[in-house]
C-alpha cells in the first residue's frame, strides 16, 4: 500500500523505494510561459485546450514500433533500403508513417561501420518514429560523452566494438533526425517483416545496441 | 554554388549571441562535406521571428583526431549538419 509521508524514517517507502518529493517549489521561468503561451493560444482561439491535450496523448502514446518497421522492410526488402537510405523522410512516406517537419537520414550498420546518434545541442530526436527519447539520451552525461569517448559509452551499453569497426557519431545539431538501421542478426533468414520488427529495440535504432536474436 | 561533397572546410571561431546550432566543440575545426542537405532556414533568425534567411545546410564530417587532441581511435568520426555561414575553406 503506498502511502506519501515525507518525514518516515528511513525515507523508504514500504515497497523500498525513495519518496518522491513533492513539486512545492513554484514554477520556473519556463513552466510560466508555457502556460501563459499555451492559455494566450487558446483565448485566441487558435488551439483548444482538447486538443492540446489530445495532441500531449498522441505523443506519449508513440512508441517505437513504426522505426522497428521501417528497419524490417530495410532488412528484407533492397529496393527499400535503397530508397530509406537516399531519402528517409520519403522511404517513411512511403509506409505511410510521417516523420513530421524535420528530415529523416538512415544511416546503416555494417561489418566495418557502427553508427550512433547523439543531440549535444539539446535533445533531437525522431519521436514520430522511436517515441519519446529516453531520460538518459537527454542527459547531459551522454549528450558530452558520445562525441568525446563513444566507444566507452557504447560499451557501458554492452556494446564492446573491435578496433576495425569505425563508429561514426552523428549529432543531430540542425534540421535532420537520424534513425540507425542496425545490421540484421544472422540466423534470421526465413522471418518475415512481422517477426523481424521483434528483433529491433530502440537502442538499436538509436545506435547504443544492436538487434536481439531470435 | 552548394560546396561539392567531399570539399574540406573549417568551422569559423566566432562565438556570436543568440540562438546557435553549431556545437562549440566543433568551432575551429576541420573536416569534410559529407552531403548537402540544404536550404534551410537559418536558425538564428527563426528564433527572433524572422522569416529565416535560406542557406545552404552541409552534413559535415569530422575526424575523431581533429576535434580531439587525445583522441584514441582517431579515424572514428563525428557528423554534424552545419549552416553555409559558419563554414570556410580549409
Amino acid at each position: 500500500m503506498p502511502h506519501d509521508h515525507p518525514d518516515h524514517d528511513d525515507h523508504l517507502s514500504p515497497s523500498g523505494h525513495p519518496y518522491r518529493p513533492d513539486q512545492d517549489t513554484g514554477l520556473s521561468y519556463w513552466q510560466v510561459m508555457e502556460i501563459a503561451t499555451r492559455e494566450l493560444m487558446i483565448e485566441k482561439g487558435v488551439v483548444t485546450a482538447g486538443e492540446v491535450a489530445a495532441q500531449v496523448e498522441a505523443m506519449d502514446a508513440r512508441s517505437p514500433a513504426q522505426g522497428a518497421a521501417v528497419v524490417a522492410r530495410a532488412w528484407t526488402d533492397p529496393d527499400f533500403r535503397e530508397r530509406l537510405l537516399a531519402d528517409g523522410s520519403a522511404a517513411c512516406a512511403e509506409m505511410g508513417f510521417d516523420v513530421g517537419p524535420m528530415r529523416l537520414i538512415a544511416v546503416e550498420n555494417d561489418a566495418a561501420t557502427h553508427n550512433v546518434v547523439v543531440c549535444t545541442l539539446c535533445s533531437c530526436y525522431p519521436r514520430n518514429l522511436l517515441g519519446l527519447p529516453p531520460d538518459w539520451y537527454k542527459s547531459r552525461a551522454y549528450r558530452s560523452r558520445t562525441v568525446r569517448e563513444p566507444r566507452k559509452v557504447l560499451a557501458e551499453f554492452g556494446l564492446d566494438l573491435p578496433e576495425d569497426v569505425t563508429v561514426r557519431v552523428h549529432d543531430s545539431t540542425a534540421d535532420m533526425r537520424y534513425l540507425v538501421v542496425p545490421a540484421r542478426p544472422a540466423g534470421t533468414e526465413g522471418m518475415d517483416e512481422v517477426a523481424l520488427a521483434d528483433l529491433v529495440t530502440r537502442d538499436s535504432m538509436i545506435g547504443v545496441g544492436i538487434a536481439k536474436t531470435p | 554554388m552548394p560546396l561539392e561533397p567531399g570539399t574540406r572546410v573549417r568551422v569559423k571561431t566566432m562565438t556570436p549571441p543568440g540562438h546557435i546550432r553549431t556545437p562549440f566543440y566543433l568551432r575551429g575545426k576541420t573536416g569534410a562535406v559529407e552531403r548537402v542537405l540544404g536550404p534551410f532556414a537559418n536558425p538564428e533568425e527563426l528564433a527572433y521571428g524572422q522569416d529565416g534567411r535560406a542557406l545552404p545546410l552541409y552534413r559535415v564530417r569530422f575526424r575523431m583526431a581533429d576535434v580531439w587532441a587525445d583522441a584514441t581511435t582517431p579515424t572514428d568520426t563525428i557528423d554534424a549538419e552545419i549552416y553555409a555561414h559558419w563554414l570556410e575553406p580549409a
